[in-house]
């Protein structure tokens, strides 16, 4: 094999400038089509990230205000949840998974002479799967049934917030005030609100006996399972306002009466559009790639014209055409690879330089207290790219070399000689 | 070694077609010295590239040690240019971008034998032509005497069973061709079917039998006696 290559160089190396500058172009093609492919994919990461850092597959329910009268009711009516709906959901929502209530409240919240003010959330153990919360290992845990149960006065708090009123103090096991009542510290919250804000929070049953002695409360978020096709979300959202509709005695077509947000529509509509992005830069890579080879292909068909005599020769001393075929088609491999190898190399170190840089952006962003809310993140190609673009080359390769090699293999010994 | 039977070839170009050989009869022995003489477009070049398996024929028998050499596919064909036949070329046809030895050594790269082997058996052969120090020159580097020799040692390496010449002196000064034909000669006392085509009386009466051609028929042939030819015709070939 080694003696097979060292033939081949030995004919790359003769048309030197030739071979390189249409190896460059191959280089090229793959360059842009990795940057492309590593936008893409720093496009879908960037838009990723921003749901994974809540469950995916995450409803979230807000009553309103009905705006169509609905059995004698007038329209205008303000809505909220009782307990009644979440058993309601719980029980006959078969989909549904994780729930809690959530009712918020912005409160002062004290320790020693230290204080802000705090959105507080009354919300049901699930919350922190469902919102996904970072409680640390040290760092306490998160509200429990058992809270539930005993309307305990106990708090999560942000790290924020903890930075703000304990400044470096220990937390945990701490009062702290809200409003006129003392709650425990029980848990430290160390995941960032996307938008920016801080948050308490208190078991539900707490928040309702303190802030909502009516037991009303607007929001409701649970998790689903299976819904896998939009037209499923949409079937789900459209069961879930009938079945809410009749619990609330409102009319189900009423948008107002009842907002739902469901992410696992959004998640399954994104990543559609990312379907169709990669799409297309997929086919920008095929047409990439055939450019390539019909670059290569030209070229061959040149040098197989210009090197006629020489193949002559060769066939005259008893070159077998297998022969010959296998070298124009290895030449061509060969340009095809090694080019596309610096293309493939060049593109994965643009694309992991901009990623170097954008993770020390995000480094020195991470302190301020911005928008946390990232459109471009991670835009590298992975290495089963690198292994699929060098299968892909040889096969490029191959094809680019076919033509010029049965061209080649043609050759009759006598003409090519007389050729001058 | 060498038997064609009523061996007939025509050219086709467009609308026109050429018959260049026109019945040729001829049996050569293993290890006979054979020229080929003629004018020039009596076919003689045509011949030997049938001989050689470089070009094909129309009708006839061509065959080569007993077998029949016809309808060959790509592949045979190479193989017996490989293994039986090695030929010499009036301009040379080295392959520009090698150096001699490199140039020597290719006949063997198609017989799979190692780089290392292939140059150690190239260089002895170089040595024997008296171009050993020749051996790392490209052939642009090389006298046209030095180039014939380089591409006799080529012709040689696999240790064919015939050689055939084109004209291998019909680029050289009288002095380099007696130089060449010296070569040509030795070859032939090792064994080896030699047969040159040539246009130079010198050169064929080097050899031990002149087939002359003419218009693509076998004229008359003359046998070398008692080291002088011309000593009797023999028969004119009819078709
Ligand atoms: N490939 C070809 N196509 C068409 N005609 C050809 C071809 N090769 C040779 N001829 C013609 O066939 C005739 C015989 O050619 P050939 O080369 O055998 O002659 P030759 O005896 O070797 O002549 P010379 O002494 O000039 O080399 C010539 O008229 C030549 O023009
Ligand atoms: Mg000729």
């Amino acid at each position: 094999m080694n003696d097979h290559l060292q033939e081949i160089f030995s004919t790359l190396k003769k048309n030197k400038l030739r071979t390189t500058l249409t190896g460059l172009s191959v280089s090229w093609g793959i360059f842009i089509l990795i940057v492309l492919l590593g936008a893409g994919n720093g496009l879908k990461n960037g838009v990723m990230s921003n749901f994974s850092s809540r469950a995916v597959n995450r409803i979230s329910l807000w009553s309103g205000t009905t705006s169509i009268p609905y059995n004698g009711l007038k329209s205008g009516r303000n809505l909220h949840f009782m307990e009644k709906e979440i058993s309601t959901i719980h029980h006959e929502v078969t989909q549904s998974d994780l729930i809690t209530a959530r009712s918020d409240k912005s409160q002062t919240i004290s320790y020693g002479s230290e204080y802000g003010t705090y959105q507080v959330r009354g919300v049901m153990p699930a919350y922190s799967e469902i919102e996904k919360l970072v409680i640390q290992q040290g760092d306490g845990r998160f509200i429990n049934q058992l809270d539930i149960n005993q309307t305990n006065k106990v708090i999560v708090l942000d790290r924020k917030i903890v930075e703000v009123l304990f400044k470096g103090k220990p937390a945990l096991g701490q009062y702290v005030k809200v409003g006129q009542l003392m709650f425990k510290v029980i848990g430290i919250n160390s995941k960032k609100e996307q938008w920016g804000g801080s948050n308490a929070y208190i078991p539900f049953s707490t928040s309702q006996v303190i802030f909502n002695p009516d037991k009303k409360f607007n929001q409701i978020m649970f998790t689903v399972n299976g819904l896998e096709t939009k037209a499923a979300n949409e079937r789900f959202d459209e069961a879930l306002r009938n079945l809410m509709g009749r619990s609330l005695s409102f009319d189900p077509q009423d948008k107002q009466a009842l907002w739902v947000n469901n992410t696992q529509a959004e998640y399954i509509e994104t990543m559609k559009i990312f379907g169709g992005i990669t799409i297309f830069v997929s086919i920008i890579g095929i047409f990439t790639l055939i450019a390539g080879i019909v670059g290569v292909s030209n070229i061959m068909l040149v040098t197989v014209k210009e090197r006629t005599r020489e193949i002559g020769i060769r066939k005259a001393i008893g070159a077998p055409p297998s022969s010959i075929l296998k070298s124009i088609i290895l030449e061509s491999i060969i340009i095809t690879a090694i080019f596309g190898y610096v293309g493939l190399m060049l593109g994965i170190g643009v694309t992991e330089l901009v990623n170097f840089l954008m993770e020390q952006a995000a480094a020195a962003n991470a302190s301020s207290d911005s928008m946390q809310m990232s459109v471009f993140k991670n835009p590298t190609v992975d290495i089963g790219y690198a292994v699929f673009a060098t299968v892909v080359l040889i096969i490029a390769g191959v094809l680019a070399g076919y033509l010029p090699a049965r061209k080649a293999v043609k050759v009759h010994p006598i003409e090519a000689m007389r050729e001058e | 070694m060498i038997d064609l039977k009523q061996l007939h070839k025509s050219y086709y170009t467009e609308a026109i077609s050429l018959h260049v050989l026109k019945g040729i009869n001829l049996h050569i022995d293993a290890g006979e010295y054979v020229s080929v003489m003629g004018a020039s477009g009596s076919g003689k070049s045509t011949l030997l590239n049938i001989l050689g398996i470089l070009d094909t024929y129309d009708s006839g028998e061509y065959y080569l040690d007993g077998t029949l050499m016809k309808n060959l596919s790509e592949k045979q064909a190479a193989h017996y240019r490989n293994e039986m036949i090695g030929f010499v070329f009036q301009s040379f046809n080295l392959i520009g971008f090698k150096n001699a030895l490199e140039n020597v050594a290719l006949p063997l790269y198609y017989k799979n034998v190692s780089r290392k082997k292939r140059n150690i058996i190239a260089m002895e052969l170089l040595e024997k032509m008296g171009l050993k120090d020749w051996a790392y020159h490209m052939p642009s580097e090389l006298s046209g005497g030095q180039k014939q020799r380089v591409a006799i040692a080529r012709a040689m390496i696999s240790n064919p069973r015939i050689i055939l010449a084109d004209e291998p002196t019909g680029a050289l000064d009288s002095q380099t061709t007696v130089e060449v034909m010296d070569v040509l000669t030795n070859l032939n006392k090792q064994g080896i079917t030699t047969i040159i085509v040539t246009h130079e009386k010198a050169v064929a009466d080097a050899t031990n039998r002149i087939i002359h051609l003419k218009d693509g028929m076998i004229e008359y042939e003359t046998r070398k006696e008692n080291g002088v030819h011309n000593a009797y015709i023999h028969a004119v070939q009819n078709i």
